[in-house]
C-alpha cells in the first residue's frame, strides 16, 4: 500500500508541476495575468505531494519491504537502521526522487518567501522551476520508478555496497543535492528575469540568499565527501581528481564565481550579463555532474549502475535545459542594460579577475574530466587524466586566485589608487616575505607548489583579517564577518593542503606481533590481532600501541573487514588526531599467518584542510544571516519605520 | 560581432552535449581485451608450486589437445568464488592449466587444499611477467587455447555457471 501511495503522490506532484508551468506560461501573457496568484499555491502543493512520495520510500526502506524491487536490490534486513534509512538515497532511483523532492521544496520556498521581486518575474521564476522539475518527474516515472513491485517478493535483500555503509553516506549526498538544487533556484531566477527583461539589482538581491545557501551546502558536501574518501577508502589521500569528485567541484567553482558577481550586481548594478551566465553555468554544472555520475559514462571509484537509456534521458534533459537557457541568454542579453562602469583597479576589477580565474579553473577541471571521453569518442584511444595534470594546471591558477582574494576586499568600489592599495597590503606582503624566509630556512627540502602554498596561505590569512582593522567590531555587519571568516578558511585549507603534500611521512611495513616501527613523531607497536564479528561483516582487528615521545601511550584498531553480502573487502583505517596532524593506520589481510602488512602515515596539519572547509561554510552562513536580515526582512522593518 | 559572442555559450554547450552523446552511443567495454587472441601463446617457462611439482611452459600447449588456461591467485577474492565452477568444469572432463600470479607456494597450497585443485599443471608467475605476456590485465581471467597453441578466446573475470556453456562451446570448436 505504501508503495502505491508513494507512486500516486509522485504522479500527482508531476501533474501539478505541469499545471504550474502551464499557468505560468498563460499568466505571463497579457490576457490571463490574473492567474498569477495561483502559482505559489500550486508550487507548495507540488512540494507537499513529492515530499509524501519521498517519505513513503523512506518508510519502505525502514520496514525492509522486500516486495519493492528497489528495496530488495539495495537493502538487507540485517542492516543497521541508520543505513536502511540512508539506503533510501544510496541508489539511483532513490537519489533521483530525493533530487526532485528538494527541487519541489526549493520552488515552494520561493513561492512562500519571495516578496520583493515584481510579480511577473516571480511567476516566470516559478514556471521555470516547474519546467526543470517536469523533466526529472518524467525521468523518474518513465525510466526509474522507485516504487516498482517485485513479484514474488524476495526473501531478503541484496545488501548495499559496504563502502557506502558509513555515517558519511547518510549526509553526503543530501548535502550535495541541497547545493545542486539551490543552484536550480538561482537558474530559475535568471531564466525568469531574462523572460521578463528584469535583470538588475533587485534580481540579484532575490537570488543572493539562494546562491549563498547552495554554496554553503556544496562547500560542506565537498568537504565531507573529501573526508569520507580520506578515512574510508584507506589510501591516505583526500582528493583524487576522480570524475565524480570533479562533478561536485565544478558546480562549486561556478557557484563561488556567481556568489561574488551577484554581489557586484546587487550593490553596484555591475556585471549583469556575467551574473546571468554564471547562474546558468552553475546549475548546468550541477546537472552535468548528475549526468556523469548517473549515466556511468565515465569510469570512477564511485561505481553506480551503468545504464545507457537513463544516460540518454538525462542527456535529453541537459540539452533542453542548458541549451534552452543558453539560447534564451543569446536572444535576450542584448536587452539587458550594461552595468555601471568601473576602473580596472577597483573592487569590481578584482572580482572580475576572481571570476575569470575561477572560470579558468572550472575549464581546466572540465577539460581534464571530459578529455578522455572526447578522445575515446573521436578515435577510440583510452587514457586517464590524473593528478599531475590537475595539480600543475589548476594549482597555479588557484594560488593566483587566492592572491587576488587577499587584495580584493581591501579595494574600494568603482576606482582606487594603486598606491593606497599597496599601503593597505604592506603587512600581508611583509608576512609573505617572512614566511618565505622561514620556510626556506627551516623546512627545506620542499617542492615548489607546497612552498608557494604555505607562503601564500600565510599572506592570505593575514590579508583576509585586514578588513576588520580599525573597525568597530561590534558594528561590523554580519556579512563582512562572513567574508572574513570564509576567506580565512581558504587560507587555512590551503595551509593544510600544502603541509600535507610537503611533510607527510609514509611507511609500509610487514609486522609480526610484538614488533615496533616509527613514523613521524610516533612509535607504533603491533600488540595482537583478533577476529571481530559485525552485523554483516567480520573483521580482522589489529591492536596497535601508539606512543608519542614521553606522552601516555594509547591503542588504535585498524580493521580489514570482509563483508558477506555482497562479498567484498574494505579497510577501516584508524586515525588519531593531534593538534598538529593525524596518524593514519591501515592493516591488510596477512601475507602468511604471522606477517601483517601495515601502512602508516604521519600527516602534519592535514586536518586544516577540512577545518578550512568548515570555516568557509561558516563564513557563508554568517553572510547568509546578514543578507537575509537585510535583503529579505529589511524591507519589513523599513515599511514599519515608514508607517511609524 | 556581439551577436556571435552571445551565441558562443550555446555553441560550447552543443559541442559538449555532442561529446556526451557520442560517449553514450559507444558504451565502451571497460575490460581490457588481450591483443593475443588469435595468436600463439607467448614464450614462457614457469616453475611449479614446489620442487617436485611440474611447472608450465609454452611447449605444453602444442600437444593437439584444447584446454583452458586460468590466470588466478590465492590472494584474489573473486578467484575463491570461481573455484567451484572450475571444479565442475574439471569434473566434466575439461583440462585446466593455471598461472598463479604474484603468489607464494604456502598460500597457494592452502588455497588449493581449501577450495579444491582443478588444475592439471600450475605455473608460478611471481612477478606477473607471463600474465603480461598473455595480455591479461587482472585476475581471474581464462583463455581457451587450441591444440596448436593458439589462443582462441579470452574470458575476463569470474566464470559463472552461466558462462560454462560458452566456454564448453569454444573448447569443442577448438578441438
Amino acid at each position: 500500500m505504501i508503495a502505491e501511495l508513494g507512486l500516486a503522490a509522485l504522479w500527482l506532484g508531476a501533474a501539478l508541476a505541469l499545471l504550474q508551468l502551464a499557468l505560468g506560461a498563460l499568466a505571463l501573457g497579457t490576457r490571463h495575468a490574473g492567474l498569477q496568484p495561483a502559482l505559489p499555491a500550486v508550487a507548495v502543493a507540488q512540494a507537499v505531494l513529492t515530499g509524501i512520495a519521498f517519505l513513503c520510500l523512506v518508510a519502505l526502506f525502514m520496514r525492509s519491504d522486500m516486495s519493492v524491487l528497489l528495496v530488495a536490490t539495495n537493502s538487507h534486513s540485517a542492516k543497521p537502521m541508520l543505513y536502511k534509512f540512508a539506503g533510501t538515497w544510496g541508489n539511483h532511483e532513490g537519489s533521483m526522487l530525493l533530487w526532485v523532492s528538494i527541487l519541489a521544496a526549493g520552488g515552494a520556498l520561493v513561492a512562500l518567501l519571495e516578496r520583493r521581486l515584481p510579480m511577473r518575474t516571480k511567476t516566470a521564476t516559478l514556471a521555470a522551476q516547474a519546467a526543470i522539475a517536469i523533466g526529472f518527474y518524467a525521468f523518474l516515472l518513465f525510466s526509474s520508478n522507485p516504487f516498482a513491485r517485485l513479484n514474488p517478493a524476495a526473501p531478503d535483500g541484496q545488501g548495499l555496497n559496504p563502502l557506502l555503509q558509513d555515517p558519511g553516506l547518510a549526509f553526503h549526498p543530501p548535502t550535495l543535492y541541497l547545493g545542486y538544487v539551490g543552484m536550480s533556484v538561482a537558474f530559475s531566477f535568471a531564466v525568469g528575469a531574462l523572460v521578463t527583461r528584469d535583470v538588475g539589482p533587485g534580481l540579484a538581491r532575490a537570488m543572493r540568499p539562494w546562491v549563498l545557501g547552495a554554496w554553503i551546502f556544496l562547500t560542506l558536501g565537498i568537504s565531507a565527501g573529501s573526508y569520507w574518501a580520506y578515512y574510508e577508502l584507506g589510501w591516505g589521500g583526500w582528493w583524487f581528481w576522480d570524475p565524480v569528485e570533479n562533478a561536485s567541484l565544478m558546480p562549486w567553482l561556478a557557484a563561488t564565481a556567481l556568489l561574488h558577481s551577484v554581489t557586484v550586481l546587487a550593490t553596484r548594478n555591475g556585471l549583469p550579463a556575467w551574473t546571468i551566465m554564471l547562474s546558468v553555468v552553475a546549475f548546468s554544472m550541477s546537472m552535468v555532474g548528475t549526468f556523469l555520475v548517473r549515466s556511468g559514462i565515465l569510469t570512477s571509484v564511485h561505481s553506480f549502475a551503468v545504464d545507457p537509456t537513463r544516460g540518454a534521458f538525462i542527456l535529453g534533459l541537459l540539452a533542453v535545459y542548458i541549451g534552452g537557457a543558453m539560447a534564451l541568454f543569446a536572444l535576450r542579453i542584448g536587452t539587458v542594460q550594461s552595468g555601471s562602469p568601473f576602473e580596472p583597479v577597483s573592487r569590481e576589477g578584482a572580482l572580475v579577475l576572481n571570476n575569470l580565474l575561477l572560470s579558468g579553473i572550472l575549464v581546466v577541471v572540465l577539460v581534464g574530466t571530459l578529455y578522455p571521453l572526447a578522445l575515446e569518442a573521436a578515435n577510440g584511444t583510452r587514457l586517464s587524466v590524473g593528478a599531475p595534470y590537475f595539480n600543475s594546471s589548476a594549482g597555479p591558477l588557484a594560488l593566483l586566485l587566492l592572491l587576488v582574494m587577499a587584495a580584493g576586499p581591501l579595494l574600494r568600489w568603482r576606482r582606487d589608487h594603486p598606491a593606497s592599495l599597496a599601503a593597505r597590503l604592506a603587512i600581508p606582503v611583509l608576512v609573505l616575505a617572512a614566511a618565505l624566509l622561514l620556510v626556506v630556512a627551516f623546512l627545506r627540502p620542499i617542492s615548489l607548489l607546497p612552498l608557494l602554498g604555505l607562503v601564500t596561505a600565510a599572506a592570505v590569512g593575514t590579508a583576509s583579517l585586514a578588513p576588520l582593522w580599525r573597525r568597530n567590531l561590534a558594528r561590523t555587519p554580519l556579512f563582512t564577518w562572513g567574508m572574513v571568516v570564509a576567506h580565512l578558511g581558504c587560507a587555512v585549507s590551503l595551509a593544510g593542503m600544502a603541509a600535507d603534500s610537503a611533510f607527510t611521512k609514509e611507511v609500509l611495513v610487514s609486522l609480526q606481533v610484538g614488533e615496533t616501527r616509527r613514523v613521524g613523531p610516533y612509535s607504533v607497536t603491533f600488540r595482537q590481532v583478533s577476529e571481530v564479528p559485525g552485523p554483516n561483516w567480520s573483521a580482522l582487528d589489529a591492536e596497535l600501541l601508539v606512543q608519542r615521545g614521553s606522552q601516555a601511550p594509547f591503542v588504535m584498531h585498524p580493521q580489514s573487514r570482509t563483508f558477506t553480502d555482497p562479498p567484498m573487502e574494505t579497510n577501516e583505517s584508524a586515525i588519531a588526531t593531534a593538534w598538529d596532524g593525524q596518524l593514519y593506520l591501515v592493516v591488510s589481510a596477512p601475507q602468511d599467518d604471522i606477517h601483517y602488512p601495515i601502512r602508516m602515515w604521519w600527516k602534519p596539519f592535514v586536518t586544516l584542510i577540512w577545518l578550512g572547509g568548515i570555516m568557509m561554510a561558516l563564513g557563508g552562513g554568517l553572510a547568509l544571516l546578514g543578507r537575509v536580515d537585510r535583503d529579505v526582512f529589511g524591507w519589513r522593518r523599513r515599511l514599519a519605520g515608514r508607517a511609524a | 560581432m556581439r551577436k556571435l559572442v552571445v551565441w558562443m555559450p550555446f555553441g560550447v554547450v552543443a559541442v559538449l552535449l555532442a561529446t556526451f552523446a557520442a560517449g553514450l552511443l559507444n558504451p565502451s567495454d571497460r575490460a581490457v581485451a588481450s591483443g593475443m587472441v588469435g595468436r600463439t601463446v607467448p614464450a614462457f617457462r614457469l616453475a611449479g608450486v614446489r620442487a617436485p611439482d611440474q611447472g608450465l611452459e609454452t611447449g605444453y600447449f602444442a600437444d593437439g589437445k584444447p584446454r583452458l588456461l586460468n590466470i588466478f591467485a590465492s590472494w584474489c577474492g573473486p578467484c575463491v568464488a570461481e573455484a567451484p565452477v572450475l571444479m565442475d568444469l574439471q569434473r566434466a572432463g575439461v583440462e585446466i592449466t593455471g598461472i598463479a600470479v604474484h603468489d607464494r607456494a604456502d598460500d597457494l597450497r592452502a588455497f588449493l587444499a581449501r577450495r579444491g585443485n582443478p588444475y592439471s599443471r600450475i605455473g608460478m608467475d611471481p612477478e606477473g611477467r607471463a600474465q603480461i605476456a598473455f595480455g591479461s590485465a587482472g585476475v581471474p581471467e581464462t583463455f581457451v587455447v587450441n591444440g596448436r597453441g593458439t589462443i582462441v578466446y579470452q574470458h575476463i573475470g569470474i566464470i559463472t555457471a552461466n558462462d560454462v556453456p560458452i566456454i564448453l562451446a569454444k573448447l569443442r570448436r577448438a578441438g
